[in-house]
């Protein structure tokens, strides 16, 4: 069923996949640089995954795919079912939800208030709705003090937190977040770490791209690393972060609980620790052990 | 015992247009060759306490400023930014938006033209600056065509051509990957070990400051309400969560053991120090 002058794939799939991407090739218009080669992928509905890699190793050409800001030189990507080659960048919106690093590369409006109203009134949103999913948003990420506010007025921090919210606002069935906890204090990479709970327990699916290893080890299910424009790897973040020759190769780094963990109770048969307090109960419970 | 290099006599600032300060009642005393680390939330006058040391704060962003502050032997209120500039060099988070020039001679070479050098000391300077942060043959490279890491090197030799005694990073990775990350906190611990400059590092990662910092200062709402050791800091764990602040996660893997009772000794801030205390424990032999 090949169309003329375009391509031999199904322009809709039937699939409880959020993302089905196969081969998927980029290389940038000049035909110099590949930026992406051949990318299997997989990602289920509601499913919080985690991209790692260093800078140019082809995250954000790979989530560029998905809210087709770009498409694939050759192979194929799905989003919900659909051949993203085959629709608008409008159309790709109402279903992929893009949070970028740098926030001013987003933010428009003269208020905070019309920010977070923009994107779901765009898509057409019903008014009632839309002022109901503003004031949840305002609650969940505490901006009730900026909201008659220029977003150019707040600080950096803020206005970051304003960019996620205009996103989820927009309640997109995926969100990709790119580095979202960058510059942030603890205190803010709390709300977002949480933001990513609720948002999967939901139903929607979260890609976050981040350097923020202690938070990916606490939040997400999957990890996929990229390195030289491939995935080299895609495994819970324990058997990510265990593998020592992986995070050699990539140049990353395991979270430091992790790292101690590996040091001491992992030869003993203990657990690939991600947070302090699971390193901290198996380490009890082999001192209660012994003084029995 | 010698003259601090940054000492803050109660120092109030606030800038213009707003009600409550920045900065409130600032004493501080960093002596030459410090290391140090300053933490604190968002908006608790971490950037305006660096801004403050070479007087970009109140001089070119105005607002009201008290107390006194003595830098390298000069007072500050007495001196442009461009002269406190060969005292203090401050790098940002975003060194691309510091970049402007054709070459990396050229970025580098900026600040000295500015101030007036002949053409060989600066030159020399130049070159001295690039070696210093492991960007030397890069003197006719694009800036624009380094990665993340290199450039934010770049962003620092054009400060430390100027012979600061005093370097200031402000979240100088934040934007950078694990790479450009530990390119950049290698860099300046070499400057301050081999050629004794002393660093002020703000930054939120603490697991990097108790790796390299001396001394940590914690910033609350515009003042200083903690200032020691990293071990003596990250120790009191409860007060830091008060303040919304974390520790190291080697430090938090003792407090929690602490408190039921299974730790003894002193508390661990890195990894190597939390290893050999858990082993001890658990009786297993290194």
């Amino acid at each position: 069923m090949a169309r003329r002058g375009k391509h031999a794939f199904p322009s809709q799939i039937e699939t409880d996949l959020a993302v089905k991407m196969d081969g998927a090739h980029y290389v940038y218009p000049n035909g110099q640089v590949v930026a992406l080669s051949g990318v299997d992928l997989e990602v289920k509905k509601g499913e919080l995954l985690g991209v790692i890699g260093q800078n140019g190793s082809g995250k954000t050409t790979l989530t560029k795919l998905l809210n087709r800001l770009l498409k694939p030189t050759s192979g194929t990507v799905y989003v919900n079912g659909l051949l993203t080659t085959d629709r608008t960048v409008q159309e790709m919106s109402a279903h992929v939800g893009y949070v970028f690093q740098n926030p001013n590369h987003q933010l428009f409006a003269r208020t905070v208030k019309d920010e977070l109203e923009f994107g779901p009134r765009n898509i057409g949103t019903p008014e009632e709705e839309i002022a109901q999913r503003v004031a949840a948003a305002v609650e969940f990420f505490d901006l009730a003090a900026f909201i008659e506010e220029h977003p150019y007025r707040v600080s950096f921090p803020i206005r970051k937190l304003v960019g996620i919210a205009s996103v989820v606002t927009m309640k997109p069935s995926i969100i990709i977040l790119d580095e979202p906890s960058t510059g942030q204090d603890h205190q803010t990479t709390r709300i977002i770490n949480s933001l990513m709970r609720r948002l999967a327990e939901d139903g929607t699916t979260v890609i976050c791209v981040s350097h923020d290893m202690p938070l990916l080890a606490e939040v997400v299910e999957r990890v996929i690393v990229m390195r030289n424009t491939e995935i080299i790897a895609d495994a819970s973040p324990r058997e990510v972060f265990a593998d020592q020759q992986l995070m050699l190769t990539t140049n990353l780094q395991a979270p430091q609980i992790t790292n101690i963990a590996l040091e001491t109770v992992y030869p003993l048969g203990g657990p690939i620790a991600l947070t302090p307090e699971e390193l901290a109960a198996d380490i009890a419970s082999r001192l209660e052990k012994g003084k029995r | 015992m010698p003259n601090p290099i940054v000492h803050f006599d109660s120092v109030f600032y606030t800038y213009p247009g707003t009600a409550s300060p920045a900065l409130s009642d600032i004493s501080l005393d960093i002596m030459p060759g410090e290391y140090v680390g300053v933490i604190g939330l968002n908006g608790a006058g971490k950037t305006t306490l660096g801004l403050s040391v070479n007087g970009v704060v109140p001089s070119m962003l105005g607002g009201r400023r008290e107390g006194t502050i003595i830098v390298g032997g000069l007072d500050v209120e007495d001196y442009p930014v461009r002269e406190m500039a060969k005292i203090v060099g401050i790098v940002f988070d975003n060194p691309e938006f510091q970049m402007s020039q054709m070459t990396c001679a050229e970025e580098v070479a900026l600040g000295l033209e500015n101030a007036g050098i002949d053409y060989e000391t600066m030159r020399r300077s130049v070159s001295e600056a690039l070696n210093l942060v492991g960007l030397e043959g890069f003197e006719e490279r694009s800036p624009l065509g380094l990665s993340g890491g290199q450039q934010q090197r770049l962003a620092i030799a054009a400060v430390l051509a100027m012979k600061p005694q005093v370097l200031i990073m402000d979240e100088p990775t934040s934007n950078l990957d694990p790479i450009g990350k530990q390119e950049v906190f290698g860099m300046a611990t070499t400057l301050n070990q081999k050629y004794g400059m002393t660093v002020i590092v703000i930054e939120h990662e603490v697991e990097v400051l108790a790796e390299f910092a001396d001394r940590i200062i914690v910033m609350d709402g515009g003042r200083i309400v903690m200032n020691g050791a990293p071990t003596e800091i990250f120790s009191r764990a409860d007060e830091l969560q008060a303040l919304g602040l974390r520790v190291p996660e080697a430090t938090a893997l003792a407090n929690i053991l602490g408190k039921k009772g299974h730790w003894k000794g002193s508390v661990p801030i890195n990894t190597g120090e939390a290893v050999r205390s858990v082993n001890a424990l658990l009786g297993v032999r290194a």
